[in-house]
């Protein structure tokens, strides 16, 4: 089974882990995912890909901790092993030189972003970093991100890096300044659909990672369904990337939202055993 | 070869094999014993199972099997045919009079190894074949009195009580070739493939993709109809073999076919199965509480949704539950849903009661268990609340025209029948498509244009040397039998291309 090399707390509440599983590390380009399993009774769910060794055999992801898959997840320790760790699925995002490339990450999509901006970097493209953070304390990866960009932006909600304002406005101040050719947005539903709307009048090509509910991750079950132009897609497998205006953002958030009471009842059954 | 050609084909050396088993001794001595007049006499013994209104709460199994006495009054039955029907009806070719017959005479291990000979999986297919429209519909009793000798019950009966015994006992095994075969996909195909190619020597990787092995048997089937603990069984045996298994391991994505080719392995099975749902495309298929059949079947049965919170997979249980289509695998998806506490639990199928095409047995225990059953209806919309949840669903009725291709005659919208129903849960089982995972990523393969995988039906090979394939990614959905019998057919041409190279004369 893959075991677990690291596992570290990054900021309250989002978690880095890195697990020993060389075929997928091997393979993986950016902009694919993982599904992962916590144990033997666990739920399986896709965690983007944030960074791989090939040398070491050895893949990184960076996840939150909110429902009881990812605190089983935040709890395992170095040299422990999960039951499943497959991979890497859906299709590769398109990388190619395009000329100025804003890449927006926020939440744990502050890690999923960076092997978008490295790959569009070493595409030869001029490489925008804008991240997003709730307060200046779950800024993460700041050293990695900043190494490769040509520019990098943080919006925060607090403090240090001023303003209360969301992505949004920071999205509107790049585009206002200078020729974008691309955006690229990883991070919540919310977050995303936040750039997309904010890049809409404008017409730039923006592509979402969109993170739709999934079971098998293979395009096996279709719970991973979102309307794209009007049809339906596999996430999973046509995806994860679809261009974000043609998104139907309000079929998504009901569709994340699915199984919000029974995540809660899962979330209280597991605590009241582990932590009794 | 043409798939007709293929079924069709009793090999002349299985022919006499059959015969000489036929001319022993001591098949004589059991033909003697009971005259035919009298054998024809003996009523067909019924599948003892559990009451409806119990089983219908939980997932237990809900057939309990025959005893030993009712097994063998029930072998007693069978004429012992010189020129048997029920044998060409097999997908995989079962010398089913020889286990018939070595069950009338007590010797239940002897069946069982006869079974094995033949097919790898005989808990699994005493269980789920379609006995009806197979074996058992060729089967001359059935001609002359109208009640075939319950084959299935016997199957399972065997093999049942061969595991509970302490399991299959090994065959021989050659020494090994150092040969390397890789199995894509732990499905029926894939697991008849990988028994056969190990009992031939030969070194054998399985490679699938979820984390336990089955494919269908273990996402699909539910526990009612096919409990986990059987087809544990069967994969342990299978790894008594020497079979390695290698799970999570997804073909196509984590490595290719040529990755696996460079790495040493020689000869390859696709039996990826049909894995992509199909969905009627009406507006609102999309809401919170549609689902396909697949997932809801793999969150129940792979994931045991069934025992949440104590797994963390949830499942809607719905109230009033609406599954559309008239297959087995919708009959599985209604009857989960009843267990599941639905208070309602209907099918809605477009066409009539005779077209199912659901197992009889399948239809029979929904019935029993309260489903209702809608025919000629067909769902054209679904309509959600604030909250994009599925609450109701527009049906339009239907009448039967003319026979299509499939031969069964054609539902017609009858105008301005729609009505509205009252539905929390909807499950999609209206089929799926192959898998485009193995295709999209193995350059040179074949691929027919609904995506289904090319083969010669008589080797299945595929456009690519060394590359065989079988089951739901050629047939594009069929069933468990139909895959095993492609299974056996190529894995005797793997064996004799292993054995004899590429230029051998009969490797293709």
């Amino acid at each position: 089974m893959p075991r677990v090399v690291r596992r570290e707390r990054l900021v309250p509440n989002i978690h880095v882990l890195e697990v020993e599983a060389p075929e997928i590390a091997r393979r993986c380009r950016p902009g694919q995912f993982v599904i992962v399993m916590p144990d033997a009774r666990g739920e399986r769910i896709p965690l983007t890909i944030a960074d791989w060794d090939r040398d070491r055999g050895t893949v990184t992801a960076v996840f939150m901790a909110v429902g009881t898959t990812t605190r089983k997840l935040s709890l395992l320790s170095a040299g422990d092993t999960l039951p499943i760790f497959a991979g890497p699925l859906g299709s590769p995002s398109e990388i190619g030189p395009v000329g100025t490339v804003l890449c927006a990450g926020g939440c744990f999509g502050i890690a999923a972003i960076h092997p978008l901006a490295r790959a569009f970097k070493e595409a030869g493209n001029r490489v925008i970093v804008l991240i997003d953070v709730k307060a200046d304390y779950l800024l993460y990866w700041r050293d990695k991100l900043e190494a490769l960009a040509d520019e990098f932006i943080v919006s925060s909600r607090d403090g240090l890096y001023g303003g209360t304002e969301y992505v949004p406005r920071h999205v509107r101040d790049v585009l206002g300044r200078e020729k974008i050719d691309r955006v690229v947005a990883v991070g919540c539903t919310y977050f995303m659909s936040s750039v997309a709307e904010a890049t809409r009048p404008s017409g730039v090509k923006t592509m979402v990672s969109l993170n739709p509910i999934m079971v098998d991750g293979t395009g096996m079950c279709g719970a991973c369904r979102v309307t794209v132009d009007g049809r339906t897609k596999f996430a999973c497998v046509d995806g994860p990337d679809f261009d974000g205006h043609l998104v139907d953002w309000a079929e998504l958030y009901a569709r994340r939202k699915s199984y919000f009471d029974d995540e809660v009842r899962s979330l209280c059954a597991w605590e009241e055993e582990r932590f009794p | 070869m043409s798939e007709q050609d293929a079924k069709d084909k009793i090999s002349p050396a299985l022919a006499a094999e059959v015969l000489a088993e036929f001319e022993k001794g001591w098949r004589k001595d059991l033909r003697r014993a009971m005259p035919v007049k009298e054998r024809m006499k003996i009523g067909r013994r019924p599948m003892p199972q559990r009451a409806a209104s119990e089983r219908n709460k939980d997932f237990s199994e809900v057939n309990l099997g025959l005893t030993a006495e009712e097994a063998v009054e029930e072998a007693r039955r069978c004429l012992d045919c010189a020129k048997p029907g029920c044998l060409a009806g097999c997908p995989v070719r079962i010398d089913i009079p020889s286990f018939v017959k070595l069950v009338e005479k007590g010797d239940f291990a002897a069946a069982a190894a006869k079974i094995r000979e033949a097919n790898s999986l005989p808990s699994i297919c005493g269980r789920v074949c379609p006995q009806e429209s197979q074996c058992e519909e060729s089967c001359h009793l059935k001609k002359a009195s109208g009640v075939a000798v319950a084959i299935g019950n016997l199957e399972r009966f065997v093999s049942d009580t061969e595991r509970l015994g302490g399991g299959a006992v090994l065959p021989h095994l050659p020494p090994p070739t150092g040969h390397r075969v890789a199995v894509v996909g732990a499905g029926p195909a894939g697991l008849t493939v990988a028994g056969e190619m190990a009992r031939a020597g030969h070194r054998v990787t399985v490679f699938e993709a979820l984390h336990d092995a089955g494919g269908v048997l273990v996402y699909g089937i539910p526990e009612f109809r096919l409990p986990k603990s059987i087809l544990v069984a069967e994969v342990a045996y299978l790894e008594r073999l020497g079979v390695e298994f290698r799970m999570n391991f997804i073909v196509g994505k984590t490595a290719t076919i040529d990755d696996l080719r460079a790495e040493g392995y020689e000869a390859f099975f696709i039996g990826t199965g049909a894995g992509l749902p199909n969905f009627m495309k009406v507006p609102g298929e999309n809401l919170v509480g549609v689902y396909s059949a697949n997932e809801y079947l793999t969150r129940v049965n792979l994931m045991r949704a069934y025992d949440f919170p104590n797994y963390d997979t949830p499942v809607f249980p719905g109230r009033r539950a609406a599954v559309i289509g008239g297959g087995n695998v919708a009959m599985d998806s209604v009857r989960t849903a009843k267990r599941l506490g639905a208070e309602q639990a209907l099918i809605i199928y477009r066409r009539s009661r005779t077209e199912m095409p659901a197992r009889i047995e399948e239809v029979h225990h929904a019935e029993e268990e309260g489903i209702q059953f809608h025919f000629l209806t067909t769902p054209t919309r679904y309509i959600g609340d604030e909250h994009g949840r599925v609450k109701a669903m527009e049906c339009l009725r239907m009448e039967l025209g003319e026979p299509d291709a499939s031969g069964r005659r054609r539902p017609v919208p009858v105008p301005g029948s729609e009505f509205m129903t009252e539905v929390d849960l909807v499950v999609v089982a209206i089929g799926q498509s192959p898998n485009p995972l193995i295709p999209q990523t193995t350059p040179g393969l074949s691929v027919g244009k609904w995506g289904t995988i090319d083969v010669d039906w008589a080797t299945m090979a595929t456009s690519l040397p060394g590359v065989y394939s079988g089951g739901d990614i050629v047939r594009g959905g069929a069933t468990v039998i139909l895959a095993m019998g492609d299974a056996r057919t190529a894995a005797a041409a793997m064996d004799r291309r292993l054995k004899e190279g590429p230029a051998g004369p009969s490797s293709r």
